[in-house]
């Protein structure tokens, strides 16, 4: 065999040059997709005044994204908050401490999974949908249409269904972690056994109100300003056939699911310890 | 799906998100007992705070009778100053003594005050004479080994 | 340039990118009150002509001149002004699918006018009568077929009676009535309305039908143009071939490739 001929390390080398070049070209075409949906979003917001003015319009974006995730929300609350129940019961009776089941339960759901999930299955539900139902309306050439009859679509289509999405994320985070405090308590007061009265006041002594249901509810603004905002850019921008609105949609859940967690570590950073204390 | 449907179950929905909201404030946070009370600030100096938080309880034979509001440190006395937050429904004599206690063993850091005999009572903008500082693991463990030495030496004489 | 025309184009350029143009020098004049068809082979240019005329792309040179104001100098209110006086009917009707037939109808004149329901109810139901479906108000276009949701788009466009109609391939797909039924309805609401209409369209029969003025494209540029007498009696190659559907002439119908034995390994090793 003969040894490496000139023309084989530069195919190598072309190789390496090329895998380079893509790496690169595909950080910049995500980079300045990132600065497009900033743009957008700021054009966005400025224009949201049709979405206010006419509020009509953005409650019934609230109904298609938070009425409509109801049923899934509450149902995933009460059996989070049933399975945090049993697991928590299991390992705190081994030190002795199953009354405090109840801040366990409560300081799960209020500062992380409550908002974390309730996120997850929001940008799963509805911001798949908005994305599909905008991606297809640029499909069909409704955004157009709306467009040539001099009325902004992004003003009257895409913005109330922004709004509806960040008005019902913290309500739905709420919900979620109610639910699940209800499911926690079910299956350790009622199932296990746990006495009623120090599940309760435990919990009550442990959960503060600023530092934990606080933070929780921002968390939960900012993730539903994520997936919102997500959901509509991948719609607006969707390439008008059937595999770009699908490619739009399956975007949409999985850069939303991502955002999430990484928003939520960094806002756990910020808030659990670097304000907490000197 | 006509307009009224869409804008009662909206309603529905914005008003149980809130009844959430409040039900996590009040039946699982602790509104309901602190933020809604009147309080009065008094100061203490410590010498050695050890873990002491700001919003630490302050127990009086147990029970929570304020928070700690502010921690700040004199740098004429070289002092460690905290800002008491006491609930105005409790009234403590002036010579009122507060230690700095540890919640079991290896727990959280709080104070607890012992009340004294004063007649006169403290008011808002005091500031406690007696104080006794956090005990701190690491001088105790040397005092330990220096008095174990001292027997030591004592014993061997 | 003469004032009765509504729209000038001017020595248009346009290549969604630059180095690679699809409209070349072209130069359109549409008069006051006229039927106008730009017709062409798939692909020439005439539906993104339309898109420019409507101020939907910046040339790259030259420019359109629309109701007597250049398309790209307008800013977005401008641009909305102006579109306020134009109606565009889409391939596919582009009706808005969560709405029925009355609220797509009345979309327009609730978005644009302050008039009331009732006024606004009236208005709608002339505008379905006119084109023949008052009687499907409370649908939704789901249950329309194709001819009746275009005439649906028909009665939206012709809302707020636009000066100045665009219709993008009005024909396609259609079935003979149905062409019949819009061919007739475009011209009636041209003269009617005192509008003046663009068709862009590769239906030859209809085209010639109502039309007052013809231009043919072929490669981002205007070949040829006349009256539907002119175009018929034409013995011009590109016009000859397109309007009688010959498949020989000017316009290839193969698509490039190597030579066919090539292709079939005939040429033995």
């Amino acid at each position: 065999m003969p040894i490496s001929s000139f023309r084989e390390t530069d195919l190598a080398d072309g190789a390496l040059r090329r895998f380079f070049e893509r790496l690169g070209s595909q950080v910049t075409a995500r980079v300045w997709r990132l600065g497009f949906a900033s743009r957008f979003l700021g054009y966005m917001v400025l224009h949201s005044g049709t979405a206010l003015r006419r509020f009509p319009l953005t409650i019934r974006e609230i109904y298609f994204a938070g009425v409509l995730s109801l049923i899934i929300i509450l149902v995933s609350g009460l059996f989070v908050g049933m399975v945090l129940g049993l697991q928590g019961f299991n390992t705190l009776e081994r030190y002795g401490s199953s009354e405090a089941l109840g801040v366990l339960v409560a300081l799960s759901l209020v500062r992380e999974l409550g908002p974390v999930v309730a996120g997850l299955l929001f940008a799963s539900r509805a911001g798949s949908a908005i994305t599909a139902e905008i991606g297809l309306m640029k499909a069909t050439e409704q955004i157009s249409a709306m467009e040539m009859m001099a009325v902004d679509p992004i003003a009257r289509v895409v913005a109330p269904r922004f709004w509806g999405g960040v008005i019902s994320m913290p309500l739905l985070a709420a919900l979620f972690s109610a639910m699940g405090i209800f499911g926690g308590y079910l299956v350790g007061v009622k199932l296990i056994g746990v006495d009623e009265g120090a599940f309760w006041s435990q919990m009550q002594a442990a959960v503060d109100v600023r530092e934990d249901i606080v933070n929780g509810v921002i968390k939960s603004f900012v993730f539903g300003i994520a997936v919102s905002w997500i959901a509509v850019f991948e719609g607006y921008d969707a390439p008008p056939t059937a595999e770009g609105v699908s490619g739009a949609t399956t975007r949409t859940v999985v850069t939303s699911s991502l955002a999430i967690l990484a928003l939520d570590f960094i806002l756990t950073a910020l808030m659990f310890t670097g304000g907490n204390g000197r | 799906m006509n307009r009224s449907t869409i804008d009662l179950w909206v309603g529905v929905f914005v008003a149980a998100g809130f009844g959430a909201l409040l039900f996590l404030a009040l039946k699982v946070g602790n509104l309901a007992s602190f933020t809604t009370n009147e309080i009065y600030e008094v100061k203490a100096n410590f010498a050695n705070i050890g873990g002491l938080k700001v919003r630490a309880p302050i127990k009086s034979a147990g029970v929570v009778v304020g928070r700690v509001g502010a921690i700040s440190f004199d740098d004429q006395s070289y002092e460690a100053i905290v800002t008491m937050n006491l609930d105005s429904e409790y009234k403590f004599p002036r010579d009122t003594v507060a230690k700095i206690l540890t919640s079991g063993l290896l727990g959280e850091q709080y104070i607890g005050l012992e009340a004294g005999g004063d007649s006169k009572m403290l008011a808002n903008g005091d500031r406690l004479q007696l104080t006794q500082s956090a005990v701190v693991l690491e001088n105790l463990i040397s005092q330990f080994m220096f008095n174990k030495a001292a027997e030591g030496k004592d014993s061997s004489k | 340039m003469h004032d009765s025309n509504i729209v000038e184009v001017e020595n248009l350029w346009f290549g969604y990118d630059p180095r690679q143009p699809v409209l070349r020098d072209v130069s359109v004049s549409i008069p006051r009150g006229k039927v106008v068809g730009i017709m062409g082979q798939s692909g020439c240019g005439k539906t993104t002509l339309l898109r420019i005329i409507g101020g939907a792309h910046m040339p790259t040179r030259g420019g359109a001149r629309v109701l007597g104001a250049l398309t790209h100098d307008l800013d977005r209110d401008g641009l909305y002004a102006m579109r306020r006086k134009m109606g565009m009917l889409f391939q596919f009707g582009a009706l808005f699918t969560d709405m029925t037939v009355y609220d797509n109808v009345a979309f327009p004149m609730r978005e644009h006018t302050d008039l009331a329901e009732e006024q606004i109810h009236d208005l709608v139901m002339m505008k379905l009568q006119a084109v023949g479906l008052r009687g499907a108000a409370g649908l939704v276009p789901s249950e329309l077929s194709g001819g009746m949701a275009r005439r649906v788009a028909l009665a939206r466009a012709i809302a707020l009676d636009p000066q100045l109609m665009l219709y993008d391939e009005p024909f396609a797909g259609l079935d003979p009535i149905s062409l019949g039924v819009i061919g007739r309805l475009i011209r009636q609401l041209n003269d009617s309305l005192g509008a003046t209409s663009i068709i862009v369209s590769h239906d030859v029969a209809e085209c010639l039908d109502i039309v007052d003025h013809l231009y043919f494209m072929a490669d981002g540029r205007v070949v040829s143009e006349g009256t539907p007498q002119s175009v018929r009696d034409s013995r011009e190659p590109f016009v000859d071939q397109f309007v009688h559907g010959k498949p020989e002439g000017p316009v290839p119908v193969n698509y490039p490739a190597p030579p066919y034995d090539a292709d079939l390994e005939l040429s033995g090793d």
